[in-house]
C-alpha cells in the first residue's frame, strides 16, 4: 500500500472522534489530547447508548425469570457472547466466558485449568514483558500446585530472545502464557509460530489479547491457541467487562472456580452438578449491561474495520517513532521490528512522572511509571517510562501536540537549548 | 480535577509546582551522600513511581546534627528530600517531628499558621494529588529513620 493511501485512510479514520464525546471536553482548559488508549479506551456514542438502552428497556436478570424481560436481557446477553465469538472467530460461542477482563480471564485458567493440571515440577514458561496480570496469576498457582515458571529474556530492541523460548521447551512444559501486543514496549509477539512449538511438546497456550484486539484483527483458530484473554475497556467497551476464549474441550474438562447461581446444574448438600460451559465459570448475575454495551463496541470497530484500523495505527506509530525519535534527548524503549501503536520512551534529565505532569498541563494524557510491567523496568534498567499509546481516533495532530508538549518539558527544566 | 474546564488554570499551577528553587536542588541536591557514621538510617520506597532513597541522620543530645540522603526520583521527591535535609539540620528532634507534621498538613490539608521558610516552594504539590506523594515520601523515610523504624517508608 503507498504512502498516499494510507495517509488517506488515516485522515478517514480521525474524523471517527466525533463519536466519542468526552473527546470534545477540554482538560486543564486545552483540547483533549488522550494517549493513554494502553490504560483504557475512550467510548463512543454507541456504546454509551447501548448500555443506556438496556437499562432503561430490557433490563432483567438472565437464565433465570420466566417472564418476558429476563427472556430479552438473557438473549440480547447471549447475542452479545455471539459478537464475542465473531470477533475473535472462535469456532462455537460456547467456547466464549465472560469475565471482568483480562485479569479475572487469566485467573480463570490458572485456578480451574492449571490448579487441576499442574504438579510439582511441571513447568509454566511466561515471557519477560508480560504485564503483572500474567505474572502473579501464575505464581499463586505455583505456589498451590509446586510448578515453576521459565522466563523467556528479552533484547535491548524488546523482543524475545532469539531461540531462548524453543529451549525452555521441554517435557515438562505444561503451560505457556504469552503477552500478544506488550502493552510496557508495543512488540507484537509471532503467537501463531509460538503455539505451534508449545503444542509440539503437548504444552497448553494462554494468549494475554489486552493489548491487540481492538488494534488488529484476531483470529483464535488461525493462532491455534487454547485460551485467549482480553478486556472490553480497551476495546472502547465498558470497564469491569472481558472475555476468555477457551477450546470446547479444554473448559469441558474443566472444573469451576467461583461457586453460586447460575453455574450449577443441581445443588444439594450432598453434592452438587456443574452446569456446562461457559455457565460453569460465570458464577452470579454476571454485568449483563456491560456485555450489551461490549457488543456494540464489537459491533463499532467492526463496523470501521480492524484492518483499517490497524493500517490507521500503524501509520501513526511510523510517524510518532520518526518525530519522537527527531526530538533531542528522547530515547524510545520498545524498537521491535513488528510493533502496535504503543511508543515508550524517557526524555533525558527529567523523570517520566515530572513529564508526565507536564503534559497534562498542555492536556496531553499519557502514561508515565512501570505499566504494570515491573521486570520490563528492571531489564532495561529504568524506574518507568513515558507511555503514548494509540487509537482510532487519535491522528498526527496529537502526535504534534505530544512533540510540543515535551519540548515544553525540556525547557521548564533546562535540559534543551535549542527548544 | 473536576469542572468543565477540567483543572482551571493549569498553568499558573504548574507554575507553582515546578519552581525555580525545585529546579535547583533536583540539578544539585543538597546532603545528597551516604553517611558512614550515621546512628538511624531508613528507606523509603513508592514502588509504583519508582522513587527510592535512604535518609541518614546522626543526633547528639536530641538534635539533628547531620542528615544526607541518596536515592533517586522524579524533581519533586528529589528536591522535597533536597530542601528537607537543610530544613531540619540543627534542629531538635521534637521540632522536625512537629515540622512533618505542619508539612504534610500543608501538602494535603488545611496549611497550618507557621514559617515554612524554603519549604513552602512545594506547597504548589496541594494542586496535584497524585504528586503529593513524591513530595513526602522523604520526610516518611526521616520519621521512620527517627523513630527507628525497620520496615521501608512508603507514601502510596
Amino acid at each position: 500500500m503507498s504512502a498516499v493511501i494510507q495517509h488517506a485512510e488515516a485522515a478517514g479514520l480521525e474524523a471517527h472522534a466525533a463519536d466519542f464525546p468526552i473527546l470534545a471536553r477540554p482538560v486543564r482548559g486545552r483540547r483533549l489530547v488522550y494517549l493513554d488508549n494502553g490504560a483504557t479506551t475512550q467510548k463512543p456514542g454507541q456504546v454509551i447508548e447501548a448500555e443506556r438502552t438496556f437499562y432503561r428497556e430490557s433490563n432483567a436478570n438472565i437464565h433465570r425469570g420466566v417472564h418476558w424481560l429476563s427472556q430479552h436481557a438473557t438473549d440480547l446477553y447471549e447475542l452479545a457472547r455471539e459478537r464475542v465469538r465473531g470477533l475473535l472467530n472462535a469456532a462455537h460461542a460456547d467456547e466464549i466466558v465472560f469475565t471482568r477482563g483480562t485479569t479475572e480471564a487469566i485467573n480463570l485458567v490458572a485456578q480451574s485449568w492449571a490448579r487441576a493440571n499442574l504438579k510439582p515440577g511441571d513447568e509454566i514458561v511466561l515471557t519477560s514483558m508480560e504485564h503483572h496480570s500474567n505474572i502473579v496469576p501464575w505464581q499463586l498457582v505455583c505456589e498451590q500446585t509446586g510448578a515453576v515458571l521459565k522466563v523467556v529474556p528479552i533484547t535491548d530492541a524488546g523482543e524475545l530472545e532469539p531461540g531462548a523460548y524453543e529451549s525452555l521447551l521441554g517435557e515438562r512444559t505444561r503451560l505457556v502464557a504469552l503477552v500478544h501486543v506488550s502493552n510496557a514496549l508495543g512488540t507484537v509477539n509471532p503467537v501463531r509460530e509460538m503455539v505451534e512449538r508449545a503444542h509440539a511438546v503437548g504444552a497448553v497456550v494462554l494468549v494475554d489479547g489486552a493489548q491487540a484486539v481492538a488494534h488488529q484483527p484476531v483470529d483464535v483458530q488461525a493462532l491455534g491457541c487454547d485460551f485467549y484473554a482480553f478486556s472490553g475497556h480497551k476495546l472502547y467497551g465498558p470497564t469491569g467487562t472481558g472475555a476468555l476464549y477457551g477450546r470446547r474441550e479444554l473448559l469441558a474438562a474443566m472444573p469451576p472456580w467461583q461457586g453460586g447461581g447460575d453455574m450449577i446444574r443441581t445443588v444439594a448438600f450432598e453434592g452438587s452438578t456443574w452446569a456446562d460451559p461457559p455457565q460453569r465459570f460465570e458464577a452470579g448475575t454476571p454485568n449483563i449491561a456491560g456485555a450489551v454495551g461490549l457488543a456494540a463496541a464489537i459491533d463499532y470497530v467492526r463496523g470501521i474495520g480492524l484492518e483499517r484500523i490497524a493500517a490507521h495505527e500503524a501509520a501513526l506509530l511510523a510517524h510518532a517513532t520518526d518525530a519522537l525519535q527527531a526530538v533531542p534527548g528522547v530515547q524510545l524503549i520498545g524498537t521491535a521490528a513488528v510493533k502496535a501503536g504503543i511508543v515508550s520512551f524517557m526524555v533525558d534529565g527529567i523523570h517520566p512522572h515530572d513529564l508526565g505532569t507536564i503534559l497534562d498541563s498542555e492536556g496531553v494524557a499519557i502514561r508515565a511509571g512501570h505499566h504494570c510491567a515491573m521486570p520490563v523496568m528492571t531489564r532495561f534498567g529504568i524506574p518507568g517510562t513515558a507511555r503514548a499509546s494509540f487509537a482510532l481516533y487519535n491522528g498526527e495532530r496529537d502526535v504534534a501536540a505530544l512533540v510540543d508538549a515535551i519540548a515544553k518539558a525540556q525547557r521548564m527544566f533546562g535540559t534543551r537549548s535549542d527548544a | 480535577m473536576t469542572g468543565a474546564h477540567g483543572g482551571g488554570i493549569a498553568h499558573a499551577d504548574l507554575r507553582e509546582l515546578y519552581q525555580e528553587v525545585i529546579f535547583d536542588h533536583n540539578r544539585k541536591p543538597r546532603n545528597f551522600h551516604p553517611m558512614p557514621e550515621a546512628d538511624h538510617v531508613a528507606d523509603g520506597h513508592n514502588p509504583l513511581c519508582g522513587d527510592q532513597l535512604t535518609v541518614y541522620l546522626r543526633l547528639e543530645d536530641g538534635r539533628v546534627a547531620d542528615v544526607s540522603f541518596v536515592g533517586h526520583g522524579c524533581a519533586i521527591s528529589k528536591a522535597s528530600a533536597s530542601l528537607m535535609t537543610e530544613a531540619v539540620k540543627g534542629h531538635p528532634v521534637d521540632e522536625v517531628e512537629a515540622l512533618f507534621r505542619d508539612f504534610h498538613a500543608l501538602l494535603t490539608e488545611q496549611a497550618p499558621e507557621r514559617d515554612f521558610g524554603k519549604l513552602q516552594v512545594l506547597a504548589g504539590v496541594r494542586e496535584f494529588p497524585a504528586r503529593v506523594k513524591c513530595a513526602t515520601l522523604a520526610w516518611h523515610t526521616l520519621h521512620n529513620a527517627l523513630s527507628g523504624a525497620r520496615e521501608t517508608a512508603k507514601t502510596e
